[in-house]
């Protein structure tokens, strides 16, 4: 077992065809999970118990449950149904949810902190409950949340290879199939995580100073 | 094997063996990680720098690689280097190994949390520093540390899932095979979330219970 350069610059071509639907995954279920976790957190808040149990329900069964069998289940079972998603949706998706449950804690954390004077101000102003999250309660919860959300964003593009196993050509489904026609595991596998390494390793030092940052004027 | 398909609770005992298999995946693998964690956090913080350094690398190599591609690099390329294990081994050292660089961060953000008098009590009573982290310091960490530990055994847990894509027959594996075998998708995959629910459920109340017991007679403020 030697690493062999001249192998290693051969299949680069074909691992970046992965890198770009590994990050075209990452890029979008950040975006859907950003999206899905602040309705989720608002929807726990609710006063309604008819809408914050079952979310709530929702989103610790999710949390519960692996990613793997997730995407089997959007993947298998929903075509069944008469929904039918390409690979690449039905793990956009099912990532995208799977992230949506930790970034709802997130934001639940980040809403929490901010002061109970600013509803009631927001009150006092006669703003509507949709122009107090608007105006008042997002913009100020949101910038001391960016390290935790940035750390969720880290983990989700390091589980992007579980959408190999529903068929999606991302990078390391793109390295088990070069491995297997070139029947040489070591260089593509070990590229794979470098690449992942190469990526985390600068944002955690990026993201551990941010939030230094943040706990310094917070 | 098909006639013990054929009916619901040939559906359900396949599940069940599968489940038997994540079990053990998840204990042993937490054990092993357990085991780690308590280690590389101790190291963190230890006085020589080349531990130090060694832990940082271990935990930035562990937790910025993904435990997908870990596992599959253990699967493929080590025996090719001589070290062929058995799939279960290579899973319950893959899981282990990967999860403790999870947990020696809650190790050493816990005993840095614990407050400083402590210490210095420690060291005012003249304790060796075995017993100040062994009586002092460790009873009073494990309660910060006890729900950390318990999301990451829930990761562990749903970690042990991508072993169904070494050949292993855990839960997942087993929801498969049903799949393959019958047609049917939702019958198994539902009981398989199920199923997998019902543990993380049974980790996050037993994690609870032992938190309230050990911080029995301490005197340590709830976060």
């Amino acid at each position: 077992m030697v690493w062999d350069w001249a192998f290693v610059w051969s299949i680069l071509p074909e691992l970046a065809t992965g890198v770009v639907v590994t990050i075209q995954a990452t890029v979008v279920g950040t975006i859907l999970a950003a999206i899905v976790g602040l309705l989720i957190a608002m929807a726990q808040r609710s006063r309604n118990r008819l809408i914050s149990r079952p979310v709530q329900f929702f989103a610790s069964f999710v949390r519960g449950t692996p990613l793997l069998v997730q995407l089997y289940f959007l993947f298998f079972v929903l075509p069944d149904i008469g929904i039918l998603l390409s690979p690449l949706a039905a793990g956009v998706i099912g990532i995208g949810l799977h992230y949506s449950t930790y970034m709802s804690e997130v934001y639940r954390a980040g809403i929490d902190n901010i002061s109970k004077g600013q509803w009631e101000a927001a009150r006092a102003c006669n703003l509507s409950e949709r122009q107090t999250w608007i105006h008042v309660i997002v913009p100020q919860a949101i910038p001391p949340m960016i390290p935790a959300l940035g750390n969720y964003v880290v983990m989700m593009l390091k589980e992007t290879p579980y959408l190999s196993a529903i068929t999606v050509y991302e990078l390391m489904n793109a390295a088990r199939g070069v491995a297997n026609s070139y029947y040489r595991y070591f260089e593509p596998i070990t590229l794979v995580g470098l690449f992942f390494l190469i990526i985390t390793v600068p944002a955690v030092i990026i993201l551990r100073r941010l939030e230094k940052q943040h706990s310094r004027f917070g | 094997m098909s006639t013990a398909i054929s009916n619901w609770s040939g559906f359900l005992l396949l599940l069940l063996d599968g489940a038997w298999v994540t079990l053990q995946l998840t204990v042993a693998g937490c054990c092993i990680a357990l085991v780690g964690a308590f280690i590389l956090g101790l190291c963190r913080l230890s006085r020589w720098a080349a531990l130090r350094w060694f832990a940082t690398a271990y935990i930035e190599f562990f937790r910025g690689s993904s435990i997908f591609v870990q596992l599959f690099w253990a699967y493929f390329v080590l025996p090719l280097a001589g070290f062929p294990l058995e799939p279960m081994a290579t899973g319950i050292l893959v899981l282990g190994l990967n999860v403790s660089a999870f947990g020696a961060e809650v190790v050493r953000g816990a005993i840095l949390a614990v407050p400083k008098e402590q210490f210095e009590t420690a060291v005012a009573l003249n304790l060796t520093p075995y017993q100040r982290m062994r009586h002092v310091i460790l009873p009073q960490a494990i309660v910060f540390m006890l729900p950390t530990f318990g999301n990451n055994a829930i990761e562990l847990l749903k970690a042990t899932a991508v072993v169904s894509l070494i050949s292993l027959s855990d839960l997942t594996f087993q929801a498969q095979v049903i799949r393959l075998q019958t047609g049917n998708t939702a019958v198994p995959f539902i009981g398989a979330l199920l199923i997998y629910f019902v543990i993380s459920v049974i980790i996050s109340r037993g994690v609870r219970h032992l938190e309230t017991r050990l911080s029995d007679g301490l005197d340590v403020t709830k976060h």
